[in-house]
């Protein structure tokens, strides 16, 4: 039997279009810096290191071996996972594995990704068949707005619910200081008024029927990194910790034709995987807070239904409600979410890092439920049907 | 700890300029383990996987491979890195109580990427990138240094060339089987002073696969186990200028900690055989002097002494090395099978006679920057 695992620290850089302050190992090191100083621990501390990102967002080949200077991996046993959109979830999954094989006691993950250096659509083109997919469907957009049209008609779905989700992420994002999007106009509007005014306005650029740029997540430089430990110390190190409860993932694709697009099949398997190993069986009623990786506006619709937190076709009532706002029955990204910070390699790890705030009590401004969550409940989700789903929480686990 | 047992391998033969797709190499590797560790696809639960978006030439390679690796429905996850790096983390899997059963695969079609190209992107993109420094000539550099520190010659590093090439003529999966002299490597065409073609690796196309389990999931597969007994990884500097290239400190702090794992004292007496990443011919005394299988500046010496030959007392490279087969990101995947195939006694004709225990390396980075080694014994 493995050893029990807690998150016992984490930092983030600041989140902006472009951060031409600092190279990529100074952006890692930013981070990792902030991780260490937010666990009260130095990087001699640390047995080993995980690192991701996506290489041709910045077109540097082994980010692992380049970034030890400022990853702190110098003498350290380090590799790199990436998995795309998922790489920060992915690397927090593989945080917790190094520490549960019993193999090492304190590990550092680091996400991290500078795509103004990037032509990112370029980038992501290439991620699908040659043959195939590339001529054409590829990027990120067209694929999503795909998704969105089917999901309209077959649940009648409308632009303004879509809206309506970007509103929430926007307006949770007024509270985070790191996060890349602060869309201050929004704070004197209603609601109504901001979700009118987006499916509107000229200014708000068609991309691809029916998204819009509201509805789409930005470009952001910015780096994330936690740190794991064992059950053995992990109490020491953080009074409160962030336990592991289970972590599972899926990717079941070959090519775009062979998905389903009426659900989210890797999202709602994997999702599945962790209630099973949690016990856990109304997910609406027993988690506390998400911090979701939600890509663009209608994810925050469709993919509430995928992972069980509602009907098929529910999701939109379930936000309208406002149960997943700040001071919901169920918050989703009180931090501003992906829509308001895209460091990509980054991102999952965001989600991660966040929910383990809010276990933690640390979330600042965004904290939710006065401090006291049981469940916090985290995913990473790649355009390549990668899910990666990580539960985390306050108590540990038997 | 528990302790995990490599239950299956497989791997394709190494050629230049293979017909077959990525995924077709990855599904014949993966078919091959599965089928030596006399099991089926079913009784894996986790997957790990290992591509490079840039050797690829796709973003998010691991996309491309994971049908041919069976994961619909599993947990799965890619490293980026050497294979041995893969085959660690799919040890710390089966380790972590999540999961019994992993499957281990790596792929490389070295014929449809630019090596050049691809290695100089592994450089500083402000500094070093426009000098052209590339895999091949940033080991040129490591080359000569070693020869400034240790007195070596480049007939000493010939030797290397000729005994690796040589015993890759038992190895069926081999790509350079051949008879060289070290009259033939001196004389072969100068690619970046001090080395030569017959000192550098060739560009290669195959995949490999392993299946690990725990001792519970050891249950569901035929194979007798041959257990992982010690392993250890650890990066040097990256900057070249910030390390001593004669002295690859990063693998001493690798294997010294595999050792400690495995109870290994003296290594030259208790390793029966090695499989080191000869990347280049220089590189196996180099590293010879890392594991401490000779005193620092002595590599030319033992090569010369014999011991390292197939009948010497510590064979090194009875498969032929990676100087005769280099699929990037496979090479160290395939160290690790070697290492298996020869204390199972499976080696056919390049089998070590009584090996017990064996050692495989993997590397990442320029000139050897990272190391992985596994120690494995029956």
């Amino acid at each position: 039997m493995g050893k029990r695992v807690a998150i016992v620290g984490f930092g983030q850089t600041y989140q902006r279009s472009s951060r031409k302050d600092v190279n990529g190992p100074e952006l890692i090191n930013e981070a990792v810096r902030a991780a260490l100083e937010d666990a009260g621990l130095t990087i001699k501390d640390i047995d080993a290191i995980v690192i991701g990102n996506m290489d041709h967002f910045e077109g540097v080949n082994y980010v692992d071996s380049w970034s030890v200077e400022g990853s702190g991996g110098v003498m350290k046993p380090i590799f790199k996972l990436t998995t795309g959109g998922t790489t920060g979830s992915t690397v927090a999954m593989a945080g917790y594995y190094h520490v549960a094989s019993g193999m090492f006691d304190r590990v550092l993950v680091i996400g991290w990704e500078k795509n103004s250096e990037s032509d990112t659509t370029g980038a992501i083109v290439t991620a699908f068949n040659p043959v195939w997919e590339r001529p054409r469907f590829g990027g990120a957009i067209a694929g999503l707005a795909v998704e969105a049209s089917k999901y309209m008609h077959n649940y009648k779905v409308t632009e303004r619910d879509g809206a309506r989700v970007a509103v929430r992420e926007r307006l949770h994002a007024l509270n985070n200081p790191y996060t890349h999007l602060h869309q201050e106009w929004m704070k004197s509007m209603e609601i109504e008024q901001i979700v009118d005014l987006l499916i509107t306005s000229e200014e708000n650029q068609m991309l691809a029927y029916p998204l819009r740029m509201s509805d789409m997540c930005p470009r952001t430089d910015g780096a994330a990194a936690a740190i794991f430990a064992s059950e053995d110390i992990a109490e020491k190190i953080a009074p409160k910790p962030a336990w592991v409860v289970s972590t599972h993932n899926r990717h079941n694709y070959a090519l775009l034709g062979d998905i389903d697009w009426d659900s989210n099949d890797t999202l709602e398997s994997a999702s599945k995987a962790v209630f099973k190993d949690a016990g856990i069986k109304e997910p609406f009623k027993e988690i506390d807070v998400c911090e979701l990786y939600l890509p663009y506006s209608y994810a925050g619709l469709k993919w509430m239904e995928s992972i069980g937190f509602c009907g098929p076709g529910e999701g939109p009532k379930l936000v309208w409600d406002g149960h997943t706002d700040m001071d919901g029955e169920l918050p989703v990204n009180p931090s501003g979410g992906v829509m308001s910070s895209n460091p990509i390699g980054a991102t999952g790890l965001l989600r991660v890092g966040e929910g383990a705030l809010q276990v933690m009590g640390k979330a600042g401004d965004r904290q939710v439920k006065g401090g006291d969550v049981k469940y916090a409940f985290t995913t990473g989700f790649g355009g390549c049907n990668w899910a990666d789903v990580m539960l985390l929480g306050k108590k540990k686990p038997s | 700890m528990e302790k995990i047992a490599i239950v299956g391998v497989g791997q394709t033969t190494y050629e230049r300029n293979k017909i077959e797709t990525f995924d077709e190499l990855v599904f014949e590797a993966a078919t091959k383990a599965l089928k030596d560790a006399g099991g089926e696809i079913g009784d894996i639960d986790n997957i790990v996987t290992v591509s490079n978006d840039f050797w690829d030439g796709r973003t998010i390679s691991s996309m491309a491979i994971q049908d041919a690796a069976g994961s619909w429905g599993k947990d799965i996850s890619t490293v980026e890195g050497d294979g041995s790096f893969g085959a660690l983390y799919g040890m710390m899997r089966a380790l972590s109580g999540s999961f019994d059963t992993t499957l281990v695969v790596s792929h490389m079609k070295g014929s449809e990427s630019i090596m050049n190209l691809i290695t100089n992107a592994m450089f500083d993109p402000l500094y070093q990138r426009s000098l052209g420094i590339d895999a091949t000539s940033s080991a040129a550099l490591q080359a000569r240094s070693y020869m400034e520190m240790s007195g070596a010659t480049e007939e000493d590093f010939a030797l290397v060339s000729v005994k690796n090439h040589k015993n890759a003529k038992n190895n069926p999966h081999a790509q350079l089987p051949m008879d060289v002299t070290v009259d033939d490597v001196m004389k072969s065409k100068k690619l970046a002073d001090p080395l030569k073609v017959l000192d550098c690796s060739p560009i290669s196309d195959g995949a490999a696969a392993v299946v690990l389990a725990n001792e519970k999931g050891l249950k569901k597969f035929k194979k007798d186990p041959v257990w992982i007994k010690g392993v250890g990884h650890t990066s040097d500097s990256y900057t070249l200028g910030y390390r001593d290239l004669a002295r690859p400190r990063a693998l001493e702090a690798a294997s010294q900690k595999a050792f400690k794992m495995a109870g290994i004292k003296d290594p030259l007496k208790e390793l029966d055989v090695c499989e080191l990443y000869d990347a280049y011919s220089y590189m196996e005394l180099m590293w010879y002097e890392g594991i401490g299988i000779t005193k620092e500046g002595k590599g030319a010496e033992l090569i010369k002494s014999g011991e390292t030959g197939m009948d010497g007392s510590l064979p090194v490279n009875p498969s032929g090395g990676v100087i005769s087969a280099h699929p990037v990101l496979v090479a160290g995947l395939t160290r690790l099978i070697e290492a298996t195939l020869q204390v199972r006694g499976e080696a056919d004709k390049r089998q070590i006679k009584g090996a017990k225990t064996a050692l495989a390396q993997g590397i990442n980075g320029p000139c050897g920057q990272a190391h992985c080694i596994f120690i494995v014994g029956t």
